[in-house]
C-alpha cells in the first residue's frame, strides 16, 4: 500500500511522517506540492510545517497549489486523508473539513506533550485505537483553536465527527476541547497533534501515535 | 489609476486573542478609551484607471476565495479616491 506524503515549501514534517507510514508498514511516497500528479497513492498525509510561511492566512495558499486540487477529487471519491497540525489546517481552507483553526487563545506558540482521548475509532485513520482510550503526542502549534458556528459544532457533535479531544485544561481554546475531525464519510481526518512524533519511545512521548498509521493500513485491507 | 481596499475582519463571535491583547496593552501605556478592540487586515489593490464593475466583481469573489476565509472573517471591499 502506497501512502503519499506532500512536501510544500516551509512544510516541516514530511520526514517524520514518512517514516512513520513505513514504521506503520506502508510505503511512502514523497509528493511535491508543484506537481500534479498523485503517483497512484492509495492514501495522502498533509504533514505539519508552515506551508507557504503561514502566509495570509494558514494553509491559505496551499489549498491552491496543483497537488491539492487532485487530493480535493480524490478525497471527494473517497480516498484517505490525514491532515497534520498544518495540514489540517490546509484541510478546512480546502473546505474539505468544516471550520477553521485560529490563534491560540494565549496567542503562544504551544509546544508540549499533550494527552488527547480518542473519541470515534471508525475513521480510516483511528481504526486501531479503542473508543475512549488516551495517548499521549506532542502539539506544537501557534494556531490550534478550533472554531466553527453553533451550528457546525452542533453538526459534528450529533454526527459523532469529534474524532479526538484534549485531555484536561484546554491548551488552545479549541471548541468543545476539538484536537480532531473528520468528514461525513470519515476518509478525512485533520488532527492538530502530532502523532508521526510518537512513534517510538525514544524520541518521543511515547510509541502511541503509530496507531494512527496502522490504522490505514487496516482500513486498506478490508 | 485608483485604489481598491479590501478589509477582511473577524466575525465579531470569533475570539480575536490579538485583539484582547492590544486591548489590555492600552491601559498599561495610560490610553483609556478603549472598550474593545478587534484587529483585522487590510489589502489595497492598485489598477489602472477607474475600476469597472466587472473588475469590482472580481475583487469581490478574490474577497471571498482567497483574501478572506468566509467560516471566520467578514470583508468589505471599496474604492479609494
Amino acid at each position: 500500500m502506497r501512502v503519499g506524503v506532500i512536501t510544500f515549501p516551509g512544510t516541516l514534517d514530511d520526514r517524520d511522517a514518512a517514516r512513520a507510514v513505513v514504521v506503520g508498514g506502508a510505503e511512502a511516497v514523497s509528493l511535491w506540492h508543484g506537481d500534479a500528479d498523485l503517483k497512484n497513492v492509495d492514501a495522502v498525509i498533509l504533514p505539519g510545517g508552515f506551508s507557504y510561511g503561514d502566509y495570509l492566512r494558514c494553509g491559505a495558499i496551499s489549498r491552491f497549489a496543483p497537488v491539492m486540487q487532485l487530493v480535493i477529487e480524490a478525497a471527494n471519491k473517497g480516498m484517505p486523508v490525514l491532515g497534520i497540525c498544518n495540514g489540517f489546517q490546509v484541510l478546512c481552507e480546502s473546505h474539505l473539513l468544516p471550520g477553521a483553526l485560529t490563534r491560540n487563545s494565549d496567542l503562544h506558540f504551544l509546544c508540549r506533550d499533550q494527552e488527547i482521548e480518542i473519541t470515534n475509532n471508525q475513521t480510516a485513520w483511528t481504526g486501531s485505537f479503542e473508543l475512549g482510550e488516551q495517548i499521549v503526542i506532542p502539539l506544537k502549534n501557534g494556531e490550534g483553536s478550533f472554531q466553527c458556528d453553533d451550528q457546525t459544532l452542533a453538526m459534528l457533535e450529533g454526527e459523532g465527527r469529534v474524532i479526538a479531544r484534549y485531555v484536561g485544561e484546554n491548551p488552545n481554546g479549541s471548541r468543545n476541547l476539538i484536537a480532531g475531525i473528520t468528514n461525513a464519510k470519515g476518509n478525512v481526518v485533520g488532527l492538530m497533534p502530532h502523532p508521526e512524533h510518537a512513534i517510538n519511545e525514544l524520541t518521543g512521548p511515547s510509541a502511541q501515535g503509530l496507531g494512527f498509521f496502522t490504522s490505514i493500513l487496516n482500513a486498506m485491507v478490508k | 489609476m485608483a485604489k481598491i481596499v479590501v478589509d477582511v475582519m473577524l466575525k465579531p463571535e470569533i475570539l480575536d486573542p490579538q485583539g484582547n491583547a492590544v486591548a489590555s496593552a492600552l491601559p498599561r501605556l495610560g490610553f483609556s478609551f478603549a472598550k474593545s478592540v478587534r484587529q483585522g487586515k487590510r489589502f489595497e489593490i492598485e489598477i489602472d484607471g477607474e475600476p469597472t464593475p466587472a473588475q469590482l466583481a472580481e475583487v469581490e469573489k478574490a474577497a471571498e476565495v482567497l483574501l478572506s476565509n468566509p467560516v471566520i472573517e467578514n470583508y468589505v471591499v471599496r474604492v479609494e479616491k
